[in-house]
């Protein structure tokens, strides 16, 4: 018998509780996967996660922060959830995890062009935004970046040569 | 992340200052170049001008917010609520559209200096100040690049766009010195660190860089200074967008959002 329906969740928990938080705008990946939570901290009900945003002005930073909460709160593990944007550090899309890369490949998003080894990530450089995509559809990397800018402030749009379609890359930021 | 911390009232104050002066910068070009929304020369530039748009206008936002945080203030109020003449942002951020060439330098001129005033704010001794514009400058990286590449586009093609663009550098000229106009209370700025360089020697980078790019298209482009009032001009076209961005604010003053 359970003594008190009252528990107090761990960090481990708290983050696996957020790998069910599917990004808004591309739902193939969640919010652990995309790298956008960062520290987790848990005070007996009420826990803090902070959220590292893709880009500055994603307006999809709301939906995230009512989602974590929603997720917490559903799953019993917090009374009150505290979801403050911070940048420190930064996002950067070397944040996405493997899996998160192949979630997106999966679900027709070329993943952002890896950094060569060693390379300094610090800064994003002119060499770092390069037209670098693999197709996810053929896997060719004869493929063509068409604009630098998406349907939403993430997302590059590109071109394959090879099975001639269209498709997004999540931009390396 | 609290705002507050490290700082005595006159270095909040100075700071205050600065973080509206770069707030409104980005907000009422990330306006401007909204008004290419769906007339933009192309369909790919039509998301382009959009994106970097709605970039600007994050930006702003974020900036608003730590303002708002700073002076116990609200973001939205300090955005929505303020009548044109309290805006703070550069001249050259005062004129209309007018044809693309003229916003693609506009755009160029304002990502330039841009570039050199988040390199600066991205080691100020504020640290809140110092990761939101380190941030902000991974993602300028693509606005610069989309300016870099319309300006050799126009530059280098046919006469009619490069005399059009050579056109509109000489119209901006004087205005753009006005991003690195001096502050009231840049000294305490640069004393606590938290502008890491006068603006004087930002302007002057910053002219060092563009000046040889403009030269062989545009003469007349003398080298030209900051002056005190470089963020308080007004003119009737921003007055206009002005009306248009706080048309839906000021139509339900007491709503919240």
């Amino acid at each position: 018998m359970v003594t008190s329906v009252r528990r107090t969740a761990g960090e481990a928990g708290v983050r696996a509780a957020l790998a069910r938080v599917a990004d808004p705008e591309i739902p193939a990946i969640s919010v652990v996967d995309l790298g956008v939570i960062g520290a987790v901290e848990v005070d007996g009900r009420r826990v803090r996660v902070e959220l590292l945003p893709t880009f500055v002005g994603c307006p999809a930073i709301g939906v995230m922060q009512q989602r974590i909460g929603e997720q917490l709160r559903s799953e019993g593990l917090a009374d009150e959830v505290e979801v403050p944007v911070v940048f420190d550090p930064p996002w950067t899309s070397e944040r996405i995890s493997p899996a998160g890369r192949e979630q997106l490949r999966r679900s027709g998003f070329a993943p952002p062009a890896a950094s060569s080894p060693g390379a300094d990530v610090g800064q994003l450089d002119e060499l770092a935004v390069l037209p670098v995509a693999e197709c996810p559809y053929c896997g060719s990397r004869a493929t063509t970046m068409e604009i630098p800018f998406g349907p939403t402030l993430c997302r590059a749009i590109y071109h394959c040569t090879s099975c001639r379609q269209p498709f997004e890359q999540f931009k390396r930021v | 992340m609290t705002a507050e911390v490290t700082l005595d009232a006159p270095a909040r104050a100075a700071e205050a200052e600065l973080l509206m002066s770069v707030a409104d910068d980005e907000f009422v070009i990330g306006f401007w170049d909204s008004e290419w929304t769906g007339i933009a020369p192309m369909l790919e530039e039509d998301v382009a001008t959009s994106s970097i748009a709605q970039d600007e206008l994050g930006h702003a936002k974020a900036l608003y917010e730590l303002l708002a945080e700073l002076t116990d203030d609200d973001a939205d109020r300090i955005a929505f609520g303020r009548d044109a003449d309290a805006f703070r942002h550069a001249a050259l951020l005062n004129h209309a559209r007018v044809d693309w060439a003229f916003s693609v330098a506009r755009r160029w001129l304002y990502e330039t200096a841009d570039a050199v005033r988040l390199a600066a704010l991205s080691s100020s001794s504020h640290e809140p100040l110092a990761l939101l514009a380190g941030k902000m400058r991974r993602e300028e990286t693509y606005h610069r690049l989309h300016a870099d590449t319309w300006f050799r586009r126009l530059s280098d093609g046919a006469p009619e766009g490069r005399e059009r663009l050579a056109t509109a550098f000489e119209c901006l000229w004087a205005d753009a010195q006005e991003i690195f106009a001096p502050l009231e209370r840049e000294e305490t700025l640069v004393g606590a660190k938290i502008l890491s360089q006068p603006m004087r020697e930002l302007h002057a980078t910053w002219s060092s860089q563009v000046r040889p790019m403009l030269e062989p298209l545009a003469e007349g482009l003398t080298p030209a200074e900051p002056s005190p009032d470089g963020r308080r001009r007004r003119t009737d076209d921003f007055r206009w967008l002005h009306g248009e961005f706080t048309m839906v604010a000021r139509s339900e003053e007491d709503a919240t959002w």
